[in-house]
């Protein structure tokens, strides 16, 4: 029981910060299963909807509060995939990740402007904030509940790709982007589609981390953001489960890693575990091997 | 043939600003104070952004309040003018050095801060190479004047905080164990850790350290890791940004030991993540609210007449050690150019061996390696029910 | 033009670049930003140019230069801190292990040489990768890089994760011009060898390349490791303009500002790298900081908005606007040269003679 004690808490937490990187990662493996983009402003996003809350939760209650910050992050999505990458779709495939990059310095840097620089605490959300006790270790209710709502969410979201009109739209352009407009597939609603769901998991993610750890900056969004990215890849990139599942292995390993006292390559353990997979398996845990186009 | 010209254009757009831009930062300043009164120009090298932005800019606060009272200064007869000429340092020891070279460009006589000792460092050869004096005001780490002839400090060092705090520790909690938590890749940080580890060694007591890496914003494992230990006392010298996360953190896991850290851990961002908080904060700092009256009053009231100055000091009006510092500082460098009679940076430099002044936060002069003799340090300790911080002890070394 | 006139253009342009600054240098008072952003842009010159040898002319999307920037810096610094000043600058680590120090251009070389060995050997995996997996890769192992330096258990040879300093630095703005002229140089007479042209045809078609007798592993490997090497050289210029230096400056951040001072230059066009360098640096370091001026008038007027932090949004929409409407960049694929300026000259002339003659004729 004291070994339990000891140690739950790391688990705990690995599986919580696994489950809110779970949330992002869906948003980088959809845009990248359709557009081939790593999608870098999409931690900036993340960082961004904590920062809406922020200041939405100082003028207005929580329940109109929340629902505001969701639907402005998922504007913001839309906008930037408007005005940022759709001009350049038949562009080389680099100079819409550049894009990507400089969507990612502007967010930060508008955040920076906004803020004055300071970290901003987040506001406590009632009830997932409470402290509960589980088997004698204390946490807040939110590293519970985080697992349970990611996956919930997760089937929601592989439903909404299996059976429904734009799901199998989504997963034409996945799978070939000419032919499906050829197939007359409105390409431009589903990239937007997907970016709207993407953001829309962002926001769900940035409420349940900040709930956790509580300091917006502008640069929070790109650590969790590149990790995210690493799951996805790690997991499969274009796979949800596997960016999901990609996500919890990254979370607990993360924390393993801290609780055994090598702090220091935390971050970098992340990367090393990337690179082996890519170098053993490319296409990831469950990605589908994909066929050079030439 | 359109980008040629565009190219043309731009090579010569840049080579021509380059060549007549030569004059500095092209009247960018206000409407020039235009009474006559000859201009000295201070510098204030602080941050106002990143992870030491909060603190940075409480300490400018203490300087801007200080210029507002005494806006003129007396040097060789003649009445000069006192402008202070802020930069951002963005706490970024990489960003400082350039922001120092706008500093020396615009023609300081003499450079106050900054919040944060890497960024001093940092920036320490610019001001060197240009013979512009520093005046150190909150940067505790030895290497910022160890070695040079022109970086001043005016509150004590890491190794006396480090030994105030292991004693503290030792004699307020009998701590055996300490949880040193450092952040890698910040002077200060990893400094003040060091220190307190030989301290709270040689009094018998046995540490365990670790580090996190900059951005890092989950600290439940170190928690954990600091509970497993079986920690007395945790031990965090990090800025107030990670602050706010372990102390918000540590309340959410049930962490029961007391939580120490050094200056800058006394400011309001901490009390606000206290507040209503079970948890117990121990703090060293060079001031304590109310050791002086009219300072007190009157910065608070400057504060709440002045919104930017209300969001700057976060959004309240309790006075930060670093401000009170920033305000002596201001006096320091007065003080200084007073005794030079002149605004030459060099004979500044001079005069400031010799400078003595009784400031707000206790008596300043240099020693020979450009210290402030301090030999005080208060102890206060967090209220979590009024968000105040309550007055423990004064502690020297024994 | 012949080649030769060509050559005789260039070298006396070069020159008199280097005397111009010279006689800045002279006249001008030391402290100013002029001299602080030329420093710093020629050596972002440099690794701007060598990122394009890579992502330009070879077509390898690296995102792993800061990593080798870091590898070179601390060989520099670590090589060439007097052994008297060792004491203090490894204050933690009793003087740390190293205890002599070397003359400063063969601490530059060794620098590049570090990265270059570190990078032939990432590579042998990470080269096997396409594209976007390589970016990340690259990326991850420059996270990977910088963690280890920051290990204190290596303290004694990196100082843990504190600051290294007391290495000499630039004495004249004209020494990061000179070696990153001569490195730029090198990289350029390698684009135009044999060498060169495989890597283009490698970026063109590596099917063709390959068809036509390219080995594409070892082209490939040679050009990340000469990459990296100009990288860890101009990382030891950034450490002597700096003054003092540490692992936490080196973030994925700093990949991604070179790269766009790459994409604003123009993909695979050397001058355009050097030219949106300078740019680059003086807008974000120099030209913008008026912006983050509470109290700037034009005049009486008191223009809003401005406060800390304005002039980095400015900057950041001024690059989107960039990348989005002027996808070329600067120079596109084009160099600049002594011909195309005077093609150039002769195009504006003659349209300006042809419309002056229009005006005649109307009137």
């Amino acid at each position: 029981m004291d070994f339990v004690t000891r140690n739950l808490p790391y688990l705990m937490a690995g599986i919580s910060v696994g489950g809110q990187y779970a949330l992002i990662a869906i948003g980088y493996t959809m845009v990248y299963g359709i557009l081939r983009l790593i999608n870098f402003a999409h931690g900036d996003i993340f960082m961004a909807a904590g920062l809406i809350l922020v200041y939405s939760a100082t003028v207005m209650p929580m329940y109109i509060a929340i629902p505001l910050m969701i639907i402005l992050t998922v504007l913001i999505g839309f906008i930037v995939e408007r005005v940022a990458y759709k001009p350049l779709r038949s562009a080389p495939r680099m100079s819409i990740m550049i894009s990507a990059i400089g969507v990612s310095y502007l967010l930060q840097n508008l955040a920076l402007y906004v803020t004055g620089g300071l970290s901003q605490q987040y506001p406590a959300i009632p009830w997932i904030s409470d402290t509960v006790t589980i088997f004698g270790s204390t946490t807040k209710r939110v590293t519970v509940i985080t697992p349970v709502l990611t996956l919930v969410l997760v089937v929601l979201l592989v439903l909404l790709i299996k059976y429904t009109k734009i799901g199998m739209a989504m997963r034409a352009a996945s799978r070939d982007f000419e032919t499906s407009q050829l197939m007359g597939i409105k390409i431009n609603s589903v990239v937007s589609m997907t970016f709207i769901i993407g953001t829309f998991l962002a926001a769900i993610g940035s409420a349940l981390f900040f709930t956790n750890y509580t300091g917006v900056t502008p640069t929070v969004g790109a650590m969790p953001g590149l990790k995210a990215f690493v799951a996805a890849v790690f997991g499969g990139i274009g796979s949800i489960p596997g960016a999901v599942i990609g996500a919890f292995i990254i979370g607990i390993c993360e924390n393993i890693i801290k609780g055994v006292g090598l702090t220091t390559f935390s971050d970098a353990f992340t990367f090393a575990l990337l690179i082996i997979i890519l170098i053993i398996k490319p296409t990831g845990l469950f990605g589908e091997k994909e066929a050079d186009k030439v | 043939m359109k980008k040629k010209v565009m190219a043309l254009v731009t090579t010569v757009v840049m080579v021509g600003t380059v060549l007549t831009g030569c004059g500095g930062n092209g009247g960018a300043a206000g409407p020039a104070a235009d009474n006559g009164a000859k201009v000295v120009k201070i510098g204030v090298y602080e941050p106002a952004s990143g992870d030491n932005g909060a603190g940075g800019k409480q300490e400018t606060l203490g300087m801007q309040y200080a210029n507002s009272k005494t806006p003129t200064v007396q040097i060789g007869g003649e009445e000069y003018q006192v402008e202070l000429e802020i930069v951002d340092n963005e706490s970024s020891n990489d960003k400082g050095p350039s922001a120092a070279a706008s500093l020396v460009s615009s023609k300081v006589s003499v450079v106050l801060g900054s919040y944060g000792s890497g960024v001093s460092i940092a920036a320490s050869d610019v001001f060197k190479d240009a013979g512009i004096p520093a005046i150190g005001v909150t940067c505790t780490n030895p290497q910022v004047t160890e070695g040079n002839t022109h970086y001043f400090r005016i509150c004590f060092l890491d190794p006396f905080q480090g030994t105030v705090l292991a004693n503290f520790a030792n004699e307020n909690f009998s701590a055996k164990k300490a949880y040193i938590l450092t952040k890698l890749g910040d002077d200060y940080s990893t400094g003040l850790g060091h220190y307190f580890k030989e301290a709270f060694t040689g009094l018998g007591g046995e540490v365990v350290e670790e580090t996190f890496q900059e951005g890092n914003s989950d600290f439940i494992s170190y928690i954990t890791s600091a509970k497993n230990a079986g920690a007395d006392v945790f031990f965090a010298p990090v800025s107030t940004e990670a602050a706010a996360l372990i102390i918000e953190q540590s309340a959410a896991q049930g962490l029961t030991i007391p939580l120490m850290a050094g200056d800058t851990w006394d400011s309001n961002v901490i009390l606000n993540a206290a507040k209503g908080k079970d948890v117990q904060i121990y703090v060293t700092t060079f001031y304590q609210e109310g050791g002086n009256a009219d300072f007190d009053n009157g910065i608070k009231e400057w504060i709440n007449a002045d919104n930017t100055a209300k969001a700057n000091n976060g959004g309240d009006d309790t006075v930060a050690a670093v401000t009170a510092m920033g305000y002596d500082a201001y006096y320091v460098a007065l003080e200084a150019l007073k005794a030079a009679g002149s605004t030459d940076p060099a004979a500044v430099n001079e005069a400031l061996w010799k400078v003595s002044y009784n400031g707000v936060s206790g008596e300043i002069a240099f020693n020979e390696t450009g210290d402030a003799l301090r030999d005080v340090a208060y102890v206060k300790c967090a209220n979590t029910q009024t968000g105040a911080w309550d007055f423990v002890a004064v502690q020297g070394v024994k | 033009m012949n080649k030769k006139n060509k050559l005789i253009w260039n070298v006396s342009l070069i020159v008199a670049l280097l005397v111009l600054l010279f006689v800045l240098e002279q006249v001008m008072p030391s402290g100013s930003m002029l001299f602080t952003v030329l420093k710093k842009g020629a050596i972002y010159a440099l690794v701007a140019v060598s990122m394009n040898l890579l992502n330009g002319f070879t077509g390898l999307f690296s995102l792993g230069q800061a990593g080798f920037m870091l590898l070179g810096a601390y060989t520099y610094a670590i090589l060439t801190i007097p052994p008297e000043s060792r004491a203090s600058v490894y204050q933690y680590y009793d003087g740390g292990i190293i205890q002599f120090a070397i003359p400063v251009p063969l601490a530059l070389i060794a620098g590049g040489l570090i990265a270059a060995g570190f990078a032939f050997l990432i590579g042998l995996p990470v080269l096997r990768l396409k594209s976007d997996y390589l970016a990340i890769a690259t990326l991850g192992f420059a996270e990977i890089i910088r963690a280890v330096f920051q290990w204190d258990k290596l303290g004694p040879l990196t100082n843990g994760s504190n600051l290294l300093r007391s290495f000499p630095t630039f004495q004249s703005v004209l020494y990061p011009f000179i070696v990153s002229g001569i490195c730029i140089a090198l990289i350029v007479m390698l684009i135009n060898s044999t060498y060169g042209r495989a890597f283009k045809a490698i970026r063109d078609d590596e099917i063709a390349a390959e068809a036509m007798g390219i080995n594409l592993a070892h082209h490939k490997r040679l050009a990340f490791v000469i990459s990296s090497f100009f990288a860890g050289v101009s990382g030891g210029l950034l450490a002597m303009y700096q003054t003092t230096i540490q692992a936490s400056m080196f973030k994925s951040a700093m990949t991604y500002e070179i790269l766009l001072i790459v994409v604003i230059g123009g993909i695979g066009s050397v001058t355009g790298s050097c030219i949106s360098s300078f740019l680059f640096i003086a807008c974000s370091e120099w030209w913008l900081r008026f912006l983050d001026n509470e109290n700037f008038y034009i005049g009486s007027f008191h223009v809003p908005l401005l406060r800390a932090g304005f002039r980095k949004v400015v900057f950041a929409v001024v690059i989107m606007a960039m990348v989005l409407f002027y996808r070329q960049g600067i120079m596109g694929t084009k160099e600049f040269s002594v011909e195309a300026l005077q093609n150039l000259f002769r195009k504006i002339f003659l349209r300006k003679s042809v419309k002056k003659a229009g005006d005649t004729h109307e009137s």
